[in-house]
């Protein structure tokens, strides 16, 4: 199958790498991130393609741009790891409506468009007769997505209860173990890379509410926005209040919650006992799912990084190759 | 509530039918065969939950059907569930956010703990809360929420029990 990869930060090398160390049968014939580019039936080298990004910060030449391999190159399948811009889910967007509308398979780990334009891609891809996939969306390495759609076929699901912020979970996870005040537990996070200069929009509650938006909509299929979400960061945290739910055999810890029977659908920290299974150490993520016929199930793994993000990807373009490309 | 009764031939049977008609929910029925050494000792128990104001309806069901009740046991508050809360609690009157649960006849704040680290700085407060039943909790918990809501205090609710 061949492959178009847009984007080469940590995910998209992350990708490039797997595609080249696994041999899936992948060819990527076009290949950008954000300042270069390079096109190539016949196949790019990615091991050329990575030791040039790293020397030289571009994996191509710059008189071609993402948009000239996501419009002209020959692939299948594109790659979009473009990063995530959550208020208008461009170019990330656009890069996907192009793809689809030339019915090409999509794969992305681009919260933005898959949070703010759904439907309209998902018409699109029907449309065209073409897959759109996002499993490395929400949750990292966790098959959440295989996982609704096989594993619980059939399944009613009533509920949904996650720790899908890892950069929260690991800042809780350091105030009730050591004592930490909010601000001496950002900082570790920061000094471990987990925590953005500005944390905002982890600590916020901003993307556990995104990657919530993502998994309403796909499950019950639903229209909600970010704005739908009754969100509650954990930034105002005290260390007593941990202290106080330690002394009672329960943490704090940030849970994205949707009840569609209740209407509720909500990111808030929640007191927790320590033995509930989403009670996850550091930066793992987990999720509660409750159905009918299964009950609760819960699915633990890590939510972020490089090789676990591409993971997920993986997982999507072998499905769609499985199902579409070798039939044809 | 908790009710004691002899346990003679068909009076478990007799008693379950006022207890259906008075929109009683019936939680444990305890069936002791073996009564021990004092021969008058009582060997059924029902706990059941009851509205309030059902509870003489109740007796004159049971009552009427022949049963003989020994004895009946009020645990009025039957659910707990704890919070936290933080922010400026004293400051905007912590005796007026208790005052609001405990006013509504359903709930009461049953314990409560703080840490106050200095002057100035934002209080944590452990809150632990009785109501009759789930949907008063729920009701309860709406009343927190508001409250919080109001004063600009964090409240942080327990994860529902699972289902």
């Amino acid at each position: 199958m061949k492959v178009a990869l847009i984007g080469l930060g940590s995910v998209g090398r992350g990708v490039a790498e797997m595609i080249d160390k696994k041999h899936l049968g992948f060819t990527i014939t076009g290949i950008a991130d954000s300042k270069s580019g390079m096109i190539d039936a016949a196949g790019i080298d990615i091991g050329k393609v990575l030791a040039a990004k790293k020397a030289t910060g571009r994996c191509g030449t710059t008189d071609i741009r993402a948009d000239d391999v996501i419009a002209r190159a020959d692939y299948d399948t594109l790659i979009e790891v473009s990063p995530t811009n959550a208020l208008t889910g461009e170019p990330a967007s656009g890069y996907i409506r192009t793809a689809l509308s030339r019915k090409k398979h999509v794969v992305t780990s681009n919260k933005g468009p898959v949070a703010l334009q759904y439907q309209e891609l998902r018409s699109l891809a029907a449309k065209n007769g073409v897959s759109l996939r996002y499993e490395a969306t929400v949750a990292g390495a966790i098959p959440i997505m295989h996982t609704l759609e096989h594993g619980l076929a059939g399944n009613e699901i009533l509920a949904l209860y996650g720790v899908l912020n890892g950069t929260c979970n690991f800042i809780l996870t350091r105030m009730a173990d050591e004592g930490l005040t909010y601000d001496q537990a950002l900082m570790e996070a920061r000094e471990m890379g987990y925590a953005e200069a500005d944390p905002t929009y982890d600590v916020q509650g901003i993307d556990a509410a995104i990657k919530l938006v993502i998994l309403v909509n796909t499950i019950w299929g639903k229209k909600i926005t970010l704005a739908d979400i009754d969100r509650t960061g954990i930034d105002l945290l005290t260390a007593e209040a941990l202290r106080l739910a330690e002394e009672e055999g329960s943490t704090i810890r940030l849970i994205a919650e949707a009840s569609p029977k209740k209407n509720l659908f909500r990111v808030s920290p929640r007191i927790i006992e320590k033995t509930h299974p989403l009670v996850v150490e550091g930066t793992l993520n987990a999720l509660t799912l409750e159905t009918d016929m299964a009950k609760q199930i819960t699915l633990i793994g890590r939510g972020a990084g490089s090789i676990e993000t591409a993971s997920a990807i993986i997982g999507d373009l072998l499905f769609i190759r499985d199902r579409y490309v070798q039939r044809a | 509530m908790k009710l004691e009764m002899k346990d003679s031939p068909g009076q478990l049977v007799a008693a379950l039918k006022p207890i259906s008609d008075a929109g009683g929910n019936i939680i444990a029925v305890i069936h002791q065969r073996d009564p021990g050494p004092d021969s008058d000792t009582l060997n059924v128990q029902i706990v059941l939950e009851l509205p309030d104001d059902r509870r003489e309806s109740l007796i004159n069901g049971l009552k009427a059907q022949g049963v003989r009740i020994q004895r009946i046991g009020e645990e009025r508050l039957l659910y707990t569930r704890t919070v936290i809360m933080i922010g400026h609690l004293m400051h905007t009157d912590l005796s007026d956010t208790v005052g609001q649960i405990d006013s509504t006849g359903f709930a009461e704040v049953s314990a409560l703990s703080m840490c106050m680290p200095a002057i100035n700085e934002r209080s944590s407060s452990r809150i632990t809360i009785k109501a009759l039943s789930k949907t008063d909790m729920e009701s309860a918990l709406a009343i927190l929420r508001r409250v919080s809501k109001q004063k600009s205090l964090l409240l942080i609710e327990p994860m529902e029990e699972c289902t």
